[in-house]
């Protein structure tokens, strides 16, 4: 049941992107998300689809297999869709009982559908190619000016990638959980909300003591294992731009300017 | 109140690319009252069959009967069919939560609607059937040993007076003692209320000496379904699917290839002890 | 290779107030002497102490009484701290609670990259030990998709790529099914044979200890009992009184003795008891 959720996991594949630097990914998905807000006119979003579709087909990451983690974001898309569709004012197109639907309306609500699915699917295209270790890797490096001001950048990126280690594990658990107070006659789904809420507890309760003996655990595992923070420290895996890195951020300083020089058109809708 | 599994079948991810027949194709019967031993290794099937039994799973084919009805017909109380069918999870410690252990015992029957008297009552006896005693009713479920947590977590289920108790590896990370101790409390509960006992498990030597019917899972199908020492003839074919059978049946067989005139169908360590000794006394000493 | 003299350890039990409510002496006076390339298996109970022993191994729990010495270094001088947590290497119980990697190869790098070794040497510490443990095939596999035996072996090759001279492992089968426990068996024992790693097994699995060069047996923080397989097996009493058990065909051979059939004590093969029985009757 629960551990359906594909949003974001990686897809192991071969190919240019998945060998791409993670802070080459992570500035691209940066710059194509803030791209995508200067965008005007549905030329704009033509251009942003074309590239999008480029960089999908070069990752070699089944279409479908994105589509599949959409659906945990379809309703939210919705209701952006919807709220856009009827609250924005202008010129009435249809209206029946208190609802109207506005030109600038339906304007509005495509083109928000579409920034809000273009950055969906950008963004989970960077995790979907990029193992976590190396995401964290690359997230770590980028920071690394912040150090000065006494951010502590190496722990905040061994949190992050010790947390997407045991998602899935945590998951799994609450299934196992859930299962068994089942077994013991517990209800889950009738009753308010608040009798919902009071029904989680013997869920809860038992998952954070799991998570916290394998916090325990872990932190034990790792001190043998010579951990002492990032100081001394290695890398099996040390990052390094290559060639396709700079041709990679050459398309994307091509794609933003294609994408800056569409907002000079002016279109009649 | 016999349980029949009539062609049961259960896919992971059914439809795609991945599927995988967790269960294919399974027909059993389970008679009321038997003491029956369930055994395969991980990923065989066993764990996704019993959650059949009290239907947290449903089959993608075939049908589940309890008395005489459907458990997947619409209408079926379900509740009802998971206290009539205990399930006790591997590592069932880990889903106390309350305060205090008898409070968690009650969670079951209170779940059912009883009344707050017969809920107390009922918890109180399945503490006392896996041997707690009362000292230890209104500790945290927290601070006792790992074998009085699983005691307690056994108790949990068997407060909903379950007529088929299934016991998912109820030994798993005790130390031998604690091991001895849990089968013997499920045997003697087994004696005392007569329920059904399903004693799902991948370690031969726990389930020989209990049982009275051993089921053989092997990805998914049932390969064996019989006496224990009748199963255990086939230890060569177990090995092969990443089981053994008990030491002593080896030791049986191999003294039978070493010409010792022993029959090889034993079991348990007694047996296999006044077998050699019957072979052996009629050999005179040198 | 390990010493210890007089090793004692101690904690406080408090309740919930956080009033103390006794003293509890998990590791009572205990002394060994384990040589270099020793295979050394511990029994006990749950709460027997054993795994609080074991924690002073590697410098995790320091004695509150007495010393423990690796490879000549005492663990409670600081400055011997990492060399002694990489020199006795430890590999825990639960399979899920140690890999912190996200790939089989970046776990097993865990160790060396902390311990500062350069990228290249990495890279060879960790093919080699993924190839000792037999997991070289998976190296690039998500640890979440492996059975239990073999995240054990993953989190065995990350001990091994940091070069110890010896590993602690704590109860490491106590999680997983007959064939895991075998896979996981196979690996710590070639390591001793061809490595010559000195091993320090902690187990319940009284099948797991008989191809040890020699068993303490714990009970109430204590050694209670020291000596070769054979000899700890042939004190089938003892060891129940200790909660403890013996392998099914020692047992059998201990019942034969007692109705009087003349085997010698402590057989914990099979073939030993049908070759002794040949030899009486055949």
């Amino acid at each position: 049941m629960i551990r359906d959720i594909t949003l974001g996991q990686y897809y192991q594949a071969d190919s240019v992107i998945h060998r791409m630097d993670p802070r080459t990914k992570i500035v691209g998905t940066i710059a194509f998300i803030v791209s995508l807000f200067l965008i005007k006119n549905i030329i704009g979003y033509a251009a942003a689809a074309v590239f999008l579709a480029a960089v999908i087909l070069i990752s070699k990451v089944p279409f479908r297999y994105m589509v599949k983690g959409m659906k945990a974001v379809v309703f939210l898309l919705l209701i952006t869709v919807v709220f856009n569709m009827f609250l924005t004012p202008g010129e009435v197109l249809v209206s029946f009982w208190k609802f109207r639907i506005t030109k600038e309306g339906l304007r509005q609500a495509v083109f928000m559908a579409l920034r809000l699915s273009f950055l969906i699917i950008g963004s989970s295209l960077m995790t979907l190619t990029t193992t976590p270790n190396n995401l964290t890797d690359g997230l770590e490096k980028l920071m690394k000016p912040l150090k000065i001001l006494r951010v502590p950048v190496h722990e905040i990126a061994m949190i992050m990638s010790i947390a997407l280690r045991f998602i899935p594990i945590l998951l799994d658990e609450t299934d196992k959980i859930m299962k068994a107070q089942l077994a013991r006659g517990a209800d889950f789904e009738s009753g308010n909300l608040i009798k919902k809420a009071k029904s989680m507890v013997p869920i809860l309760v038992p998952l954070f003591i799991s998570a916290f003996r394998r916090a325990n655990d872990l932190a034990m595992a790792m001190e043998a294992r010579c951990y002492r923070g990032g100081e001394h420290r290695t890398k099996m895996k040390p990052l390094r731009y290559r060639g396709r890195d700079l041709t990679a951020y050459l398309t994307l300083a091509a794609f933003v300017a294609v994408i800056v020089m569409t907002r000079r058109i002016i279109l009649p809708f | 109140m016999t349980m029949i599994l009539d062609h049961v079948s259960h896919a992971y991810e059914s439809g795609t690319a991945m599927q995988v027949m967790a269960l294919d194709n399974i027909s059993l019967v389970i008679p009321d009252g038997q003491f029956i031993g369930l055994i395969g290794h991980t990923g065989s099937g066993k764990s996704t069959l019993v959650q059949h039994l009290n239907g947290l799973l449903a089959p993608t084919s075939g049908n589940i009967y309890y008395d005489g009805r459907d458990i997947h017909d619409e209408d079926y109380p379900k509740k009802e069919l998971r206290s009539k069918v205990g399930l006790v999870f591997q590592y069932p410690e880990h889903q106390l939560f309350e305060v205090d252990v008898f409070k968690d015992v009650c969670f079951g029957p209170k779940n059912l609607g009883l009344s707050q008297k017969e809920i107390e009552l009922r918890a109180y006896e399945a503490l006392k059937l896996v041997g707690i005693e009362d000292e230890y009713f209104y500790q945290s479920p927290f601070d006792l040993s790992g074998g009085q947590k699983r005691r307690v977590a056994i108790a949990g289920v068997l407060a909903m007076k379950p007529q088929v108790l299934i016991l998912d590896e109820p030994t798993a990370g005790l130390d031998p003692k604690g091991r001895d101790e849990i089968l013997k409390q499920i045997a003697a509960l087994k004696a005392k209320t007569g329920i059904t006992v399903i004693l799902v498990s991948h370690s031969m030597e726990d389930v020989a000496e209990y049982v009275e019917r051993l089921i053989v899972m092997n990805r998914g199908r049932v390969l064996y379904d019989d006496t224990p020492s009748a199963v255990f003839a086939h230890y060569e074919e177990l090995e092969k699917i990443g089981l053994a059978a008990p030491q002593v049946t080896y030791v049986m067989n191999e003294l039978a290839k070493a010409g010792f005139a022993v029959r090889t169908d034993v079991t348990t360590i007694e047996e296999a002890c006044d077998e050699i000794l019957r072979v052996v006394s009629s050999v005179p000493f040198e | 290779m390990m010493k210890a003299e007089r090793l004692a350890f101690e904690y406080i039990r408090r309740d919930e107030e956080g009033n103390v409510e006794g003293i509890t002496r998990a590791v009572d006076d205990v002394d060994f002497d384990i040589a270099k390339g020793e295979f050394i298996a511990i029994l006990g109970h749950n709460g027997s102490g054993k795994s609080t022993l074991a924690k002073h191994m590697n410098a995790i729990l320091y004695p509150t009484e007495g010393t423990i010495y690796v490879d000549g270094k005492n663990t409670a001088d600081e400055q011997y701290l990492w060399d002694i947590r990489q020199n006795a290497g430890m590999v825990f119980q639960n399979p899920d609670n140690q890999i912190i990697g996200q790939i089989v190869e970046e776990d097993v790098g865990f160790g060396p990259e902390n311990m500062g070794v350069p990228t290249k040497e990495i890279w060879e510490r960790v093919n080699e030990s993924l190839k000792a443990v037999g997991m070289y095939e998976y190296r690039k596999a998500s640890p979440n998709k492996l059975s239990g035996g073999q995240k054990q072996r993953v989190s065995i090759a990350g001990v091994i790529a940091m070069h110890p001279q010896c590993i602690i492992l704590d109860e490491p089968t106590a999680m997983l099914d007959p064939s895991g426990r075998k896979e996981v068996l196979r690996a710590v024992r070639a390591l001793n044979d061809v490595e010559k790693i000195t091993i320090i097994l902690i187990t319940h699995y009284m099948e797991e200890v008989i191809h040890a060069d020699r068993v303490f047996v714990m009970d109430k923080g204590r050694i209670e009992m020291q000596g070769t397989p054979e000899e700890i097996f042939s004190e089938v009493e003892r060891l129940k009184e200790l909660r403890l058990d013996v392998p099914q065909v020692t047992l059998l051979a201990y019942e034969l003795q007692k109705k009087g059939i003349p085997l010698p004590k402590g057989i914990l093969t099979t073939e030993q008891l049908v070759r002794e029985m040949t030899r009486l009757y055949g």
